[in-house]
């Protein structure tokens, strides 16, 4: 039997949401310029307009949009949370990926037709977690934080009664997800409450005699000699000093790319596979889109004699953080 | 304001832990938590251990709370949820929506422990709905975020922030205690249990920043809100935390006792704590800034 997966793609704004689908993505998923998601990046996300555009254009071609709201609001936030809600009923939206649970009583309450995903950002790794939101809210899908090993993941699959989405590609958060204060502490802004991490307006780079250095709110991250690419600045993905080596004591920068067990998760029932990356460039949603677009479909027609071609590799490595990939804590001795 | 004890973040050998709380039975805390919270492979103390403590405070007069694991993966950890919700006897801090959906299925009172995400008056209005009877507030709420929060008494919820000690910022699949020393964490040889206050993370410039404890993550200054005493008390905090370190704890708790009793002034009992904990304070969480600075 011919398995189908939904590949969701990310757009930061409406071109990249066109890229995604005429590459051949099943999803795009989208957010709000207003601070209510993820991806709280000046001059991104979607005004009402672009997001109804967007529906219209996704739908006229067989592919669903679905709409991160997945910061927690705090009381000051709240109204614009649930207004951002009731637009993204509004223009038709095919779920809503929402983390904070009053959030997900309002829209339960408000917004009865609306089809619910568990964010990322909900942290739910377990299947009693899991059982909770859809008991009470009646979630329909789960995004699986990125620290679950392959066999931990497909142990979920059938024993919780959502549907499974894991991230496939695209930059990799070490940390828990909705359980990491790092840039909070840091910068005074976080992915819980503002929708980012190490903000740009907290970020400085300086050239000095020991090479390019960059720092996020004051602390020194990395330090770069001539030539050597250098990496957005996040506190985890830092160069420091431990026990007197000084090394990526938490992670390198790399990227995640499940391409090798693309056949395990496919099998195994996984509903959805997500990229990372609505911060990126139209040009990049659309090359990542094709590649995972070609592997997935020559996987889900024959997942026994799938082998990931070099091609693929070599195109998603050109575009990874670091330039290369690791398969994170699916794969256990990363852990 | 009431003071409680929060978990012992590190691994520390089972006769350490013994004695810790044997210590503390003396001292005015009023209430402590026990269990581990960061990693299921800690296992010196097995439940009836934690039982025999907890038993023995309650003695002392201490109102005593069993913490859950906040990165719950594997159906062994799940199990041990399950016990520790099923005590029969001690109040419970959830860490993570798998034990509040076990506590609330029972229809058992509980604690909202500080990495169950609750940022608004909806989703503490939902889990006071479903048991909750304290709610321990996320490190990065600031007084601002708190004070636009409805009435928690109107919920029967008492409100604790921790006031003093280094803060839990992140937790992981990996192990970066173990990755330090090139081991796995399937492999680790346990050897967090060499850092009985966690293993020190400094910039390239010296600077210390962070501290490696297992799977988890924590700040190196370390948060100190005595000077905010007053304010605390207007926000309706009910109970002050404090984290257990391997030396200092009985004097920090005798320190904010006195403040909480009148007897020293908070600024000065600030200073006394800072010089305690031997590094640099801080509170930028509670002013709305960086977690890692000092507001004066």
């Amino acid at each position: 039997m011919r398995q189908h997966v939904e590949l969701v793609c990310p757009a930061g704004g409406l071109p990249a949401l066109k890229a995604a689908v005429d590459h051949g993505a099943d999803a795009v998923y989208i957010g709000f310029r207003d601070g209510t998601n993820a991806r709280n990046f000046p001059g991104l996300g979607f005004s009402a307009e672009e997001a109804a555009q967007g529906v219209d254009y996704a739908h006229a071609r067989g592919a669903k949009v679905l709409v991160a709201l997945n910061t927690y609001p705090d009381a000051e936030r709240w109204q614009g949370a649930a207004a951002a809600l009731a637009t993204a009923a509004a223009v038709g939206a095919d779920a809503v990926i929402l983390a904070d649970p009053g959030l997900m009583a309002h829209a339960a309450r408000a917004h009865p037709g609306l089809r619910l995903h568990l964010s990322v950002q909900g942290s739910a790794t377990n299947r009693h977690a899991i059982a909770f939101y859809h008991r009470h809210f009646g979630v329909r899908r789960v995004v699986l934080p990125r620290v679950l090993s392959l066999a931990q993941v497909l142990n979920l699959v059938g024993r919780v009664p959502v549907e499974i989405e894991v991230f496939a590609f695209g930059s990799l958060c070490v940390m828990v997800e909705g359980r990491c204060a790092l840039s909070a502490y840091v910068t005074g802004k976080s992915p819980n409450v503002h929708g980012v991490c190490s903000p740009a307006s907290a970020v400085r780079w300086e050239e000095t005699t020991a090479g390019r250095q960059s720092r996020v709110g004051g602390m020194l991250i990395d330090r770069y000699q001539d030539g050597q690419p250098a990496a957005y600045p996040t506190v985890c993905k830092g160069r420091y000093r431990v026990g007197g080596h000084v090394y990526y004591a938490i992670e390198e920068p790399t990227s995640l790319n499940v391409i090798e067990i693309l056949p395990e998760l496919v099998r195994g029932g996984v509903a959805a596979l997500k990229v990372e990356g609505r911060q990126r460039s139209p040009a990049y949603v659309a090359r990542v889109t094709k590649v995972l677009r070609a592997a997935l479909d020559a996987c889900c027609a024959d997942p026994t004699g799938f082998a990931p071609r070099q091609e693929w590799l070599d195109e998603l490595n050109s575009m990874a953080e670091g330039r290369c990939h690791t398969l994170g804590a699916y794969h256990r001795p990363w852990q | 304001m009431n003071l409680s004890l929060a978990p012992i973040p590190w691994f520390w050998d089972r006769a350490r832990v013994f004695a810790f709380y044997g210590s503390m039975a003396a001292t005015p805390i009023d209430v402590v938590y026990l269990g581990e919270t960061v990693c299921s492979k800690r296992r010196e103390l097995r439940l009836e251990d934690w039982l025999e403590i907890a038993a023995a405070l309650a003695e002392a007069g201490k109102e005593v709370v069993l913490s859950t694991l906040t990165l719950i993966e594997a159906e062994s950890e799940l199990s041990m949820l399950k016990r520790i919700v099923d005590n029969g006897r001690f109040l419970v801090e959830a860490n993570d929506m798998a034990a509040v959906d076990l506590l609330s299925a029972r229809e058992l009172p509980f604690v909202i422990g500080p990495h169950v995400n609750v940022y608004n008056g909806e989703t503490l209005a939902l889990l006071a709905r479903l048991g909750a009877r304290r709610w321990v507030v996320p490190t990065e709420i600031s007084r601002a975020q708190l004070a636009a929060l409805p009435d928690r008494r109107f919920l029967q919820m008492q409100t604790e922030v921790q006031i003093c000690g280094d803060l839990a910022l992140a937790f992981s699949a990996r192990c970066y205690t173990a990755r330090a020393h090139n081991l796995q964490k399937d492999a680790c040889a346990f050897v967090c249990r060499e850092y009985p206050d966690g293993l020190p993370l400094a910039t390239m410039e010296d600077q210390p920043f962070l501290v490696l404890n297992g799977i988890q993550t924590r700040s190196a200054a370390v948060c100190n809100l005595l000077a905010d005493w007053d304010d605390l008390g207007a926000l309706q905090v009910d109970v002050g935390r404090i984290v257990p370190q391997s030396a200092g704890t009985g004097e920090v708790i005798a320190l904010v006792h006195e403040v909480a009793t009148g007897r020293r002034a908070p600024a000065a009992a600030a200073r006394e704590v800072e010089a305690l904990s031997g590094t640099r304070r801080c509170n930028g969480h509670w002013h709305g800034a960086a977690g890692m600075a000092q507001v004066e």
